[in-house]
């Protein structure tokens, strides 16, 4: 889809700063110059489309009491699909990427309380055998999705 | 590094709190008047909707509030985390100075597995082509320097399962 000048703005100036208050339109309308009920429409329109996935609050998961974490695994090419739908089976497996290294297969696990990451490790390691790496974030540097269309 | 990761410290939130993150965490309505509408599901009154979501943003339980845009269908189709082996001592100095870069969209300390995994740090690089991704690769290493003590770059082939984080 052709992205038109003030789907732009919306993406460019939007990703971040989105008003709390009783009428956050008025106040984007007066910002970003374009009206109101034009804004509203224009990202119902992304969302729809698929350009932007969400729109609304994005919660730190970890500051709600959650657990979460970064976990590796090296799969072998031959039982690939069958340790991947193993791990995607769990509830907790939020996202999974295979990725070109021999650790190849990457996921991120959200629990509702920390000491549960450990847990659904185990249980991944005791289903399929192989080591899971765990590398939980030490520390956050900057997160800022700052695409420019 | 037990020590490090009790940082992200956990935050007080209370009930009403989490009756708000529940209506809201799939996102805002998109309606002319959002958070009232937050306040009718919640059976609250907007004010306090409002003091409400702001204080949790104050205390970094809601990161920030807005669109996310897919990278993806942007045209960004190349994604690449690099991961680099950098002296431990300096790491916030560094990691400060990676993150800042505007296409790295995260980046992240974490543990390292002597010996087959020595990267401490980790930067999620997007780019139109793989080509993009590695020669934006290139520019953190040259600003590393000789901190930068290895590193790599991991292309994703095929996303295997990708579901938003829930909360109860």
């Amino acid at each position: 889809m052709e992205l038109h000048a003030n789907d732009k703005i919306i993406i460019n100036q939007l990703q971040g700063g989105f008003p709390i208050c009783e009428d956050p339109w008025s106040e984007l309308e007066k910002k970003l110059n374009i009206p109101a009920d034009e804004i509203i429409q224009r990202i119902e329109h992304l969302k729809n489309e698929g350009i932007l996935s969400r729109f609304g609050p994005m919660y730190h998961a970890e500051k709600m009491g959650g657990g979460l974490t970064l976990a590796a695994m090296e799969v072998s090419h031959e039982s690939f699909d069958e340790i991947a739908e193993i791990v995607n089976e769990f509830p907790e497996v939020a996202h999974n990427y295979a990725r070109d290294h021999r650790l190849s297969m990457w996921f991120v696990i959200a629990t509702e309380t920390p000491e549960q990451v450990e847990d659904v490790i185990q249980k991944i390691e005791n289903k399929t055998g192989i080591r899971v790496y765990n590398m939980p974030k030490l520390q956050e540097f900057f997160l800022g999705l700052k695409f420019e269309v | 590094m037990l020590a490090k990761q009790q940082q992200l410290e956990e935050v007080q939130i209370d009930e009403i709190d989490r009756k708000i993150i529940a209506a809201t965490q799939q996102g805002l309505p998109l309606t002319r008047h959002p958070y009232n509408d937050v306040a009718a599901s919640v059976g609250v009154d907007v004010a306090e909707i409002i003091s409400r979501m702001k204080n949790m943003t104050e205390l970094g339980v809601i990161r920030r509030t807005g669109v996310v845009p897919n990278h993806y269908k942007l045209g960004f189709k190349a994604n690449g985390m690099s991961v680099w082996n950098v002296p431990e001592e300096k790491i916030e100095e560094l990691g400060k100075k990676v993150g800042s870069i505007d296409f790295v969209s995260h980046c992240y300390e974490r543990p390292r597995f002597l010996p087959e995994w020595p990267y401490n740090l980790f930067a999620m690089v997007h780019g139109k082509s793989r080509e993009e991704v590695q020669q934006k690769v290139n520019v953190i290493a040259e600003l590393l320097a000789q901190d930068d003590f290895g590193h790599q770059v991991l292309f994703s082939t095929k996303i295997l399962k990708k579901t938003g984080l829930r909360i109860k």
